[in-house]
């Protein structure tokens, strides 16, 4: 338990000590809208209509980007190794996963209104937007972790981490934009929500599972 | 099963076994596209058009077996730590790759004058574009880690995981495609379908597992002697 | 028209029929010849070794 709590401790430090990072992916996430609309063009009702579907790309873009950082100090100073003696590797993932997610999809939860309110986001579906945000970032945090933990120490991680976590991702993404669509056109989103919790359910166990694994594998070429 | 981790027993099944896939592909493929273009009728709305789908949808079945028998072969090579079973699976994962990608291409060429655009946002054919990126990450992962045997490690975890995302995926691309279109697109499975029909489907996915297995093995039995070459080459180096 | 004239005319859709069971043909067979390349070169490479590694034990 104790264990726990000081790789908890050390991770938050480190979050804290490099927090340019997760701005940067924030203020990706705010550009990525922004270019969006761009695309788009300045025509107001449609990019209310594509509001969700921006905000949640935007997102997962901004997610996917900054999950090469989760290992990557600990492979650079040999820290891994240490971790994995130190605590059970679930547990290790769990953590990393978690304060990954402090790092972006917390975040991105707080950001998310600053460009509802630039695409006029209808009031009635913001606290859909929050809380798919809320249910479905979590599951890409682990999935992330994943796929951070099967690539690390790969070449070209930078472009080979979102080939990799992308169509893994795209269940969270079309739940998530379908639960705002939904409740924009007065349908019931709570099915849609449930199946992001339901989601965020089987990521757990799926996560635990497969990123130890894979952590082992990069423990033993290393 | 561990019979075969002896590399040498391996290559001697591949060669007595590929001659005769090769033969059965052979036969069977050509049947198929006989059965398929001469002798299934027209369909009465979609008129020969129809006939493209004695490719595509076998094409679809291969790249969903495909990815399902590299998740099956890395399961193999993860927990009972078969040598060769690595090896096997990357073997494999082009062969799929290719038949996503005919099954996309064929289903634009049969999209186009049926619907009129050369891409349908259809529940099978989106599937399908999905699985041809899980393919890509896959066959990327072999060559993304200066050790060989790293890249096949993870390549064999991210198929597991990528095989177990696949029902919720195809669940989740469904979802999407039914929001605005409640019709499937490609919906030629009704409650009766014309045996004639049926016929060549099966043919030609026949002459397409025989195909696979022989070039499954054909490259495996490649990637076997890369391998002993290259410990070969480690070897002379060392002196 | 004659039944080989129907036959490559495939009702007016020919421009889409015969690229579709072409270019799976072309991929199939493309996929043997290129498997078939890379595995005589990787013969070839392995006697080159082989016959490396032979003279080095030959000739210590």
């Amino acid at each position: 338990m104790k264990a726990l709590l000081a790789l908890l401790r050390r991770e938050l430090l480190l979050l804290w000590r490099q927090r340019g990072e997760p701005l940067i992916a924030v203020a990706f996430f705010l550009l990525a809208a922004l270019v969006f609309a761009f695309g788009a063009g300045p025509d107001a009702v449609l990019l209310q209509r594509i509001a969700p579907g921006v905000l949640w790309v935007s997102a997962l873009f901004a997610v996917v980007l900054s999950l090469e950082r989760i290992f990557e100090a600990d492979l650079a100073d040999g820290a891994l190794d240490q971790l994995a003696l130190s605590l059970p590797l679930p547990l290790v993932v769990a953590v990393k996963a978690l304060v990954h997610w402090l790092g972006s999809g917390f975040l991105l939860l707080l950001a998310a209104p600053l460009v509802a309110l630039a695409y006029d986001l209808a009031w009635p579906l913001w606290s859909t937007l929050l809380l798919t945000l809320l249910l479905g970032t979590p599951s890409l945090s682990l999935i992330g972790t994943v796929v951070a933990a099967t690539a690390l120490g790969a070449r070209r991680g930078g472009v080979l981490i979102p080939l990799l976590a992308l169509p893994l991702s795209l269940p969270v993404l079309i739940l998530g934009v379908t639960a705002i669509d939904a409740t924009a056109v007065d349908i019931d989103a709570d099915a849609h929500l449930l199946l992001l919790g339901a989601a965020l359910l089987f990521a757990l166990p799926l996560s635990l599972v497969a990123a130890p694994a894979a952590l082992r594998q990069a423990l033993e070429a290393g | 099963m561990q019979r075969f981790a002896n590399p040498g027993r391996f290559l001697r099944l591949a060669d007595a076994v590929m001659p005769w896939a090769a033969i059965a592909a052979t036969a069977l493929i050509l049947l198929g596209l006989y059965l398929g273009l001469c002798v299934a009728p027209a369909d009465y709305q979609q008129g020969d058009t129809v006939r493209i789908m004695y490719v595509h949808v076998p094409a679809a079945w291969m790249a969903l077996s495909g990815y399902v028998f590299i998740a099956v072969v890395s399961a193999v090579a993860l927990v009972w730590r078969h040598p060769l079973a690595h090896l096997v699976a990357k073997a494999a994962s082009p062969l799929g790759a290719a038949f996503t990608f005919l099954a996309l291409v064929t289903g634009s060429l049969w999209g186009k004058p049926t619907w009129g655009t050369w891409w349908v946002w259809d529940g099978r054919l989106t599937s399908v574009l999905v699985l041809f990126f899980l393919y890509l990450g896959h066959m990327a992962l072999y060559g993304a880690f200066d050790d060989e045997r790293r890249g096949q490690k993870a390549a064999a975890i991210l198929a597991l995981v990528g095989a177990v995302n696949l029902p919720i995926i195809k669940f989740s691309v469904d979802w999407w495609t039914t929001l605005h279109q409640p019709a499937s697109v490609f919906r030629l499975e009704g409650p009766t379908i014309d045996p004639q029909m049926l016929w060549p489907l099966l043919v030609t996915a026949l002459g397409f597992m025989a195909y696979f297995l022989a070039l499954v093995l054909l490259r495996a039995k490649q990637e076997v002697l890369s391998q002993r070459a290259r410990a070969l080459a480690l070897l002379s180096a060392g002196g | 028209m004659s039944a080989i004239d129907a036959f490559f005319h495939m009702g007016g859709y020919a421009a889409y029929v015969w690229p579709a069971i072409g270019l799976t043909l072309l991929v199939l067979l493309g996929f043997v010849v290129t498997s078939v390349i890379r595995l005589r070169r990787t013969r070839r490479h392995l006697a080159a070794l082989e016959a490396t590694r032979s003279r080095q034990k030959a000739a210590p």
